[in-house]
């Protein structure tokens, strides 16, 4: 169904974000999420995503633009917008000393409509942990928790902040099965994430921040299909990249070298490989290191990155881009400081 | 994790709860509040012990004083300076570090994601403390009726109304200190100068009658001297309706003024 059809849950329009200091963080931010849709907020580190994320949770006012979540303004009508909103901070946000069992009841106390708790920590595999305090939980158990406690009321909006980070492979498998089901239900999901495959495997739409502004917005498919697909090899030794057929006819874009790897850009993957292949066989020229990849949200991530890094800091970039590559929460410092 | 199937029956089954109330909300966060008090060991020692050993500080040197010149006995004023001593390190001291360590943990800032309102936080927070606070003066009551002969309260209205508002007033400005306050550990600190200028000033280590009409005057109108003097004159039964409405008054302004301070300063997350 289309975004127009839907009933819009969440309403973002223009949202600008400026800290003390006069840090403007979001800069001029619109979209909006229907209901049953999960929705994914990307980028790297300082993006903006968790500034974006708290001021749909209406932890703050915004300095600029309008916020609507389920019609309301989540900041001024705060009553009338928590009872139907779950949340899941980036961090945690329990007492150390209480343990599971004893935060779920806090929790329960707090919330309306709710669910048994023991069915919750079931829910998330944490209900053999019930007597456990929370400081003796590993990081991945207490984002299970924070994500139980998220939906304990049975929200009708989810916001979660990189839910995912800090769970294994299958904890974070497990999530996201967790996430759909809740989808299938009616549940619309707000989600940042820095796993781009999380992103990929999870989201019906979502949009890629870069420097406080969404850089590209759309299905994963959508926004796929902004970015080109890439050929790389190694010319034997002798051949220089003019040697090769006029590359234009070919469909290529765009071309680069790297070292001794040649890089073609093409929007047409198959008509670009197959002549290259077949100026291969009749030349008799053996391309090593042969790499033929269609666009994914990996390269146009990568490549909002790279903009980034050619325009900001190349150092923070490159770390976002190990980041992304690899998956691994390595300088989510720089977000919480910016 | 087998989701749909367990969801599927709850959201039509009758065991979901209903809508939460302020009360609910915050006997939920108090319980919670007050597990946490009993499993901290240096907040028991501040909240629990603290209040009942200083009185025997103060006590050479009330003896030193002609209390009887001033309608005063000892009894009465080891009454008052135990429960001012209560107010000021069950309530005001451990609520300081309480609120910092809670922002610090990240805690209040996930409070706030959920129906609890920032009142409710607060005040759910500094429940099980003001209820150690009342208890605690209930005990010195009873002990120093029975054990230092002062007899009966004569104004017991004015001595619970002294009581409830130093505590209230305590929990204010502990939670205004709070926002001024980094880390759990510069709480001892910054709780320092109120904690201290409020024992010598407040009527508590000595009557201020004792001191030269001008200066008694203006400690009258420091912010736990009203509530002291409730307790201290309700036991007696000596204040005329005109004091005891002074005194009140007092007290009120000064929790109005720590509210507006907490409005103004209190900080809901680590400064980043």
């Amino acid at each position: 169904m289309d975004i127009s059809e839907r009933e819009r849950v969440i309403e973002v329009t223009d949202l600008r974000r400026v800290y003390q200091g006069g840090y403007e963080a979001v800069r001029g931010i619109s979209f909006s999420v229907g209901r049953g849709e999960i929705f994914a907020l990307l980028g790297t580190n300082g993006a903006g995503k968790t500034s974006t994320v708290e001021l749909l949770e209406g932890m703050d006012r915004p300095a600029g633009g309008r916020v609507r979540v389920l019609g309301h303004d989540p900041y001024t009508e705060r009553a009338a917008v928590r009872p139907r909103t779950g949340v899941m901070l980036q961090e945690g946000g329990f007492p150390s000393e209480l343990t599971v069992a004893e935060t779920a009841r806090m929790w329960a106390g707090c919330t309306s409509g709710t669910r048994p708790e023991s069915e919750v920590l079931q829910l998330v595999g944490l209900r053999g942990r019930a007597d456990v305090k929370v400081k003796q939980l590993s990081g991945g158990e207490r984002r299970r928790l924070d994500l139980a406690l998220a939906l304990l009321g049975d929200p009708e909006v989810l916001f979660l902040d990189e839910p995912t980070t800090g769970l294994d492979a299958e904890g974070r498998r497990e999530t996201w099965d967790l996430v759909r089901a809740l989808r299938d239900r009616g549940t619309t999901v707000l989600l940042t994430t820095h796993y781009l495959e999380e992103a990929e495997d999870l989201a019906d739409r979502l949009a890629i921040l870069h420097d406080g502004r969404i850089a590209v917005s759309g299905t994963p498919a959508e926004v796929t299909a902004t970015r080109p697909s890439r050929i790389s090899f190694e010319l034997p030794a002798g051949l220089l990249p003019g040697d090769l057929p006029p590359l234009a006819p070919m469909g290529v874009v765009d071309h680069r070298t790297e070292g001794p790897l040649l890089r073609l850009h093409t929007r047409e993957l198959q008509r670009t490989a197959t002549a290259l292949l077949s100026w291969a066989a009749a030349e008799g020229v053996e391309l090593r290191r042969l790499d033929v990849r269609s666009a994914s949200l990996e390269e146009a991530f990568l490549d909002i990155a790279r903009e980034a890094g050619g325009r900001r800091d190349p150092a923070a970039a490159a770390a976002a881009d190990t980041d992304a590559r690899l998956g691994e929460d390595t300088a989510r410092e720089t977000e919480r400081t910016a | 994790m087998s989701i749909p199937t367990t969801t599927a029956a709850t959201a039509a089954g009758p065991v979901r709860r209903g809508t939460t109330t302020p009360v609910g909300r915050l006997r939920a966060l108090a319980r919670a509040e007050f597990t946490l008090l009993l499993r901290n060991r240096s907040a028991v020692i501040t909240a629990l012990l603290i209040p009942l050993v200083l009185p025997f500080s103060v006590q050479q040197g009330m003896r030193e004083i002609d209390l009887a010149a001033h309608g005063l006995s000892l009894g009465v004023m080891m009454l008052s300076a135990g429960i001012g001593f209560s107010m000021l390190f069950a309530v005001y001291a451990t609520l300081v570090s309480t609120y910092v360590s809670r922002r610090e943990e990240l805690v209040l800032k996930r409070l706030r994601t959920g129906e609890a309102s920032d009142a409710e936080i607060l005040g759910g927070t500094a429940a099980p403390v003001l209820a150690v606070s009342l208890a605690q003066s209930l005990l010195l009551g009873v002990a120093c009726a029975v054990l230092l002969d002062i007899g009966a309260p004569r104004a017991p209205h004015l001595l619970v109304l002294g009581v409830v508002l130093g505590a209230l007033l305590c929990a204010a400005l502990g939670a205004a200190t709070a926002g001024l306050t980094r880390t759990v550990e510069s709480s001892q600190v910054t709780s320092l100068p109120f904690l201290f200028v409020t024992a010598v000033t407040s009527g508590m280590a000595f009557p201020t009658e004792v001191m030269p009409d001008r200066i008694a005057a203006v400690l009258d109108l420091l912010p736990l001297s009203p509530a002291i003097r409730l307790v201290r004159d309700g036991w007696l039964g000596t204040m005329t309706a005109g004091e005891a409405l002074t005194a009140v008054a007092t007290a009120l302004a000064w929790i109005a003024l720590g509210m507006f301070a907490v409005r103004r300063w209190f900080r809901w997350e680590p400064r980043r």
